[in-house]
């Protein structure tokens, strides 16, 4: 079965995973800006990382014939230092009409720190500005609730924004229901330990029905699965449900979603 | 949709698994030298909510490990989340 992976961070994978992706039937993959797993020395850095993002990786997923999109952004963690954070976003409008660029993304909060929601909504403006789809990360562990909170009382006093061109990733039990409530799309990571499982990810597809609602993996250089989708596709199948059901939510949801950018070819 | 019958057909085996995992970790943490932590304290206040009877226990659990402050912070002192707050 065909799908999309609307959230991995394939900088930190080696090909094999896209080779892995490719036989698991995985036809798109969208790329989030984000953090590499230290904080960069200079803005240099994110321009070469924007390269990456934009230039070799859509080159190397289509060795595998797997179409590779991006979104950009100065990520939460690195957002903290404001002054750093415009020098790096002074740099994204040069790169978004590349032809794989979607959106602003990952942007979001990491400790809910005054300076992350100033870059953060910073971003949505940008965003607002060029008609561009955001993506929005969620803190990790304890964090979450709140952070999903304040971002949401950033968002409503957007009054400009259309929330249907808005997701929330990586909701779980405790914030799904605000950010479904509030309009906007929500995104359920399948991640080891620290977010969904794929039985958690199942339980809540049947309880807030499917609209509105993605899957991803969120795959980047920590203890991650890469075909963390098909393998919650496999534990749908097991737990009945039809194989129209499973494809709406791991293929037509994200297209819905993606199709918003004129760049998106499905 | 599957039966209480065909979910434990299913996955009685993984949750018990999950079970006796955690209650090993009890058992370890207690075996140890040196004191515990909040994170310990948010564990044990956290477990009672398995045996309530309500239809959100998932969301409770994550309720209970969460920061339920509203007012953003000044600067964060470190950048990784610890799991539980304090």
């Amino acid at each position: 079965m065909k799908y999309i992976e609307p959230h991995a961070h394939m900088v930190s994978r080696t090909t094999d995973d896209y080779e892995k992706l490719a036989i698991a039937g995985c036809e798109i993959l969208c790329e989030p800006a984000f953090w590499a797993g230290f904080d960069r020395s200079s803005a240099a850095g994110f321009y070469d990382y924007f390269r990456q993002l934009t230039d070799y990786e859509p080159k190397r997923a289509a060795k595998f014939g797997i179409k590779h999109y991006c979104w950009l952004c100065i990520n939460p963690k690195e957002a903290d230092d404001p002054g750093f954070a415009r020098e790096v976003m002074a740099i994204i409008p040069q790169f978004l009409d590349c032809p794989n660029v979607l959106g602003i993304g990952e942007i979001g909060l990491n400790k809910n720190t005054r300076n992350e929601l100033a870059i953060f909504e910073e971003h949505v403006q940008l965003a607002l500005d060029r008609d561009l789809p955001i993506l929005i990360h969620t803190p990790h562990l304890e964090d979450k609730l709140k952070g999903t909170r304040l971002i949401l009382d950033s968002l409503a006093a957007f009054s400009k924004l259309d929330r249907s061109k808005v997701i929330i990733d990586h909701v779980e039990e405790h914030t799904i229901s605000h950010v479904l409530d509030a309009g906007y799309w929500a995104g359920m990571t399948l991640y080891p330990q620290s977010k969904c499982s794929p039985n958690r990810a199942i339980d809540m597809l049947e309880i807030y029905g499917t609209e509105r609602l993605w899957m991803n993996s969120a795959c980047d250089w920590g203890v991650s699965d890469p075909l963390a989708v098909p393998r919650c596709m496999l534990e749908m199948k097991k737990r009945q449900h039809t194989a129209a059901a499973i494809e709406q939510i791991v293929y037509h949801n994200p297209r819905q979603f993606l199709s918003q950018s004129p760049k998106f070819v499905s | 949709m599957p039966s209480k019958q065909e979910l434990l057909d299913l996955q009685f085996i993984d949750a018990r698994h999950k079970l006796i995992d955690l209650a090993a970790f009890l058992d370890r943490i207690d075996r140890h030298p040196g004191t515990d932590d909040f994170r310990y304290a948010a564990l044990k206040a956290a477990l009672p909510i398995l045996l309530t009877d309500r239809p959100d226990r998932a969301r409770a659990v994550l309720d209970a490990f969460s920061d339920h402050s509203t007012e953003p912070i000044p600067k964060a002192t470190f950048q990784g989340a610890l799991g539980a707050a304090r």
